[in-house]
């Protein structure tokens, strides 16, 4: 791979919520280790996919990263600079090269503000524009995602899940920012529109060389849209590879289970498959087995994945996978 | 085979603040013994409404079956009385549901849950019960299945709820068992299990299903026929092979070009489809699609079209051949 200016960088991230017991006198029991130790590079002007079945915490993962939530430990570099020990007024201006867009079109909308002040909000707050200015800004923003400029005036409920989505990507597009990181932004859409937004971010990614972290539980929709695949399980990144490589040549048990179970819409294709069925149900995070986090479903798995976690390592060129039994 | 059930022609309407909804808007399908149905459709398009129509178990009001027939064993499900369907229901026709969350009772064990339909319908005491309940357990694939009896839904994970409200479903042995979307709420790995646990109880037992679904990738793998809905209206119906390899509809063509498949090789652009299902507020006059469809000619806009027979088993309700994009003679 040609060497790419690396955008972000996340070296050992973890994130354990604490659990307590009592009421006034309370005492941390143990934690729920919803990110344990995760690394990765994103390039600038790639999309970097992250999948994973829910709880495996690829939308934590997400947070830490723009410091919505303090990370236990770790580092994230973001044009090499630490935004973890940075000060609160530096990370301020850091955040308008990073946004996020969210699962839930209807939940991240302010109800009581009109689309027009939700995406030029970021524009008054960070001192960008003044209102005037802002009103512009937004006009030109909501072309840009497709809806009428003359919106501007509405309240969210009166749009779609589609429209709405189209809303919050508009603000996460306000500050002009490098990195955006989507949590599941289509997973709440019906199919047809969820094509729509996709050929959105992908439009918006040529025109504004963006950068996306896409989380994603829908494996189709992950090889469709990025150019590297990272495949979360219990709070460890197992694999990590470029996306026909990943699909193509899978290493890790648990990435080749992932992609066995994905219904493909073709009968005939269906009719001919052998499914590599996981049995069981994925382990609470608040206590995680030893070794290999997916040991207790893997079919394969042997004693030392008890014994030992399994340090990742770059198998191919720019192939990562955390297990024992690949060599 | 002999057709185990037969809806025509029905219609559902919903009273709302902003006008009547029209729901289902004649709907006719039938369902062969041992055979799988697929109802496809995205949210709203009636694919829901139509089976709880059919099991009368929409919220009336404001829901109201305005007209329609549906023969089960020569009787129509519509007219008998109120009786009569509730010793059909669960028993002979039993229906699991999207969210195992909020289908159980959180305040009743799974054993008083699973024994309920066998007391009901079955006539069993509570001990013939419970052992029934245990082996149907088993059945789905629940270790320890008589402790677990004694557990509430809460101490069940997501995927095992749904293997028990299969269970559930299954105790009194039914003729047809309907699916709706019981996977969309599960992980994919969750989903595959559930899956193919279906899809072995059905070949034991040889029910009958219709499973209700937005995902044509899940229908690709488990049904015999396929009925896409939209709008309220099944819009083309076909074998499940014919209606992959040739869609003859503009909206199946666009919902499987929306689809990214994970056998897919090389970057390439989604077809998407412009554009908002629609809410029908009256019994529409032109096509429900028009609006979205690229094909569509005068016709589409002046007059409803009705599903023809495109080929054998294959009914497809458009005035447009999209092969040609000239209208059907």
């Amino acid at each position: 791979m040609t060497e790419k200016e690396i955008l972000l960088k996340v070296d050992g991230l973890v994130k354990h919520f604490p659990i307590y017991k009592g009421g006034l006198l309370k005492k941390q029991i143990g934690a729920v280790r919803a990110v344990d130790g995760v690394s990765f590079d994103i390039h600038r002007g790639e999309t970097l996919g992250l999948v994973g079945e829910s709880g495996c915490g690829k939308s934590t993962t997400g947070r830490n990263i723009l410091q919505l939530q303090t990370p236990t430990a770790g580092h994230v570099y973001f044009e090499g600079a630490d935004l973890v020990t940075m000060k609160h007024e530096k990370l301020r201006v850091m955040r308008r090269k990073m946004q996020m867009i969210f699962q839930d079109p209807y939940a991240s909308l302010n109800p009581r503000m009109t689309i027009g002040q939700i995406i030029g909000e970021p524009l008054l707050i960070h001192g960008i524009t003044d209102k005037k200015g802002s009103e512009k800004e937004v006009e030109n923003l909501l072309s840009i995602v497709g809806l009428n400029p003359s919106y501007a005036n509405r309240y969210p409920h009166e749009f779609s899940g589609g429209q709405r989505q189209r809303v919050g990507v508009a603000r996460a597009l306000a500050l002009k920012p490098s990195l955006i990181v989507c949590d599941e932004p289509i997973s709440a859409l019906d199919v047809s529109i969820q094509a729509q937004v996709v050929n959105l971010l992908e439009d918006l990614q040529k025109q504004f060389n963006l950068t996306y972290l896409f989380i994603a539980h829908d494996l189709s929709m992950v090889k469709h849209i990025s150019n590297r695949v990272a495949v979360m399980y219990l709070g460890v990144l197992v694999e990590l590879a470029p996306r026909e490589e990943l699909y193509n040549n899978p290493l890790h048990p648990y990435t080749q289970a992932l992609l066995s179970a994905v219904p493909i819409p073709d009968p005939s294709v269906e009719m001919k498959r052998q499914r590599k069925i996981l049995q069981g149900d994925v382990p609470s995070p608040a206590n995680p087995p030893s070794g290999c986090r997916f040991r207790t479903r893997c079919p394969l798995a042997i004693d030392i994945c008890a014994q030992q976690k399994p340090e990742t390592r770059e198998v191919i060129p720019g192939h990562f996978v955390a297990c024992h039994l690949v060599k | 085979m002999a057709d185990l059930l037969k809806v025509q022609d029905l219609e559902t309407h919903f009273r709302t603040r902003e006008g009547t909804v029209h729901a289902v808007n004649g709907v006719s399908f039938h369902l062969k013994e041992g055979e799988t149905l697929g109802i496809v459709g995205e949210s709203g398009c009636g694919k829901s409404v139509t089976v709880m129509s059919m099991l009368r178990i929409i919220p009336m009001p404001p829901g109201k079956v305005v007209g329609g027939k549906a023969h089960f064993q020569g009787k129509d499900l519509l007219q008998i009385s109120d009786e009569e369907i509730r010793r059909i229901r669960g028993a002979q026709i039993a229906m699991i549901f999207q969210d195992p969350m909020t289908s159980f009772n959180p305040v009743l064990t799974i054993g008083r849950q699973l024994t309920e339909p066998l007391e009901t319908h079955m006539n069993m005491n509570r001990a013939q019960a419970l052992d029934r309940a245990a082996e149907m357990l088993k059945l789905v694939g629940i270790p320890n299945p008589k402790d677990r009896l004694n557990d509430y839904p809460h101490q069940f994970s997501g995927g095992m709820r749904q293997r028990a409200m299969i269970a559930m479903a299954l105790t009194c042995n039914p003729q047809i068992l309907i699916a709706d979307e019981p996977t969309t709420a599960l992980d994919v790995t969750i989903q595959a299990q559930i899956v193919e646990l279906v899809k072995r109880i059905r070949d034991e037992l040889g029910m009958a299903m219709i499973w209700i679904t937005h995902d044509l990738g899940i229908i690709a793998g488990l049904a015999d026929r396929v009925a896409v809905m939209y709008g309220g209206y099944i819009i083309e119906e076909a074998e499940v092979k014919d209606l992959y390899a040739n869609p003859q509809h503009p909206y199946t063509l666009g919902l499987l070009g929306s689809l990214p498949r994970l056998d897919e090789s090389g970057p390439h652009r989604l077809t998407s489809i412009e554009g908002l299902p629609p809410v029908l507020y009256s019994k529409p006059t032109s096509c429900p699609f028009a609006p979205r469809c690229t094909y569509k000619v005068d016709r589409c806009l002046n007059e409803n079209p009705k599903l023809i027979k495109v080929g054998t088993e294959h009914n497809v309700a458009c005035w447009v051949n999209p092969a040609t994009g000239k209208e059907r003679k």
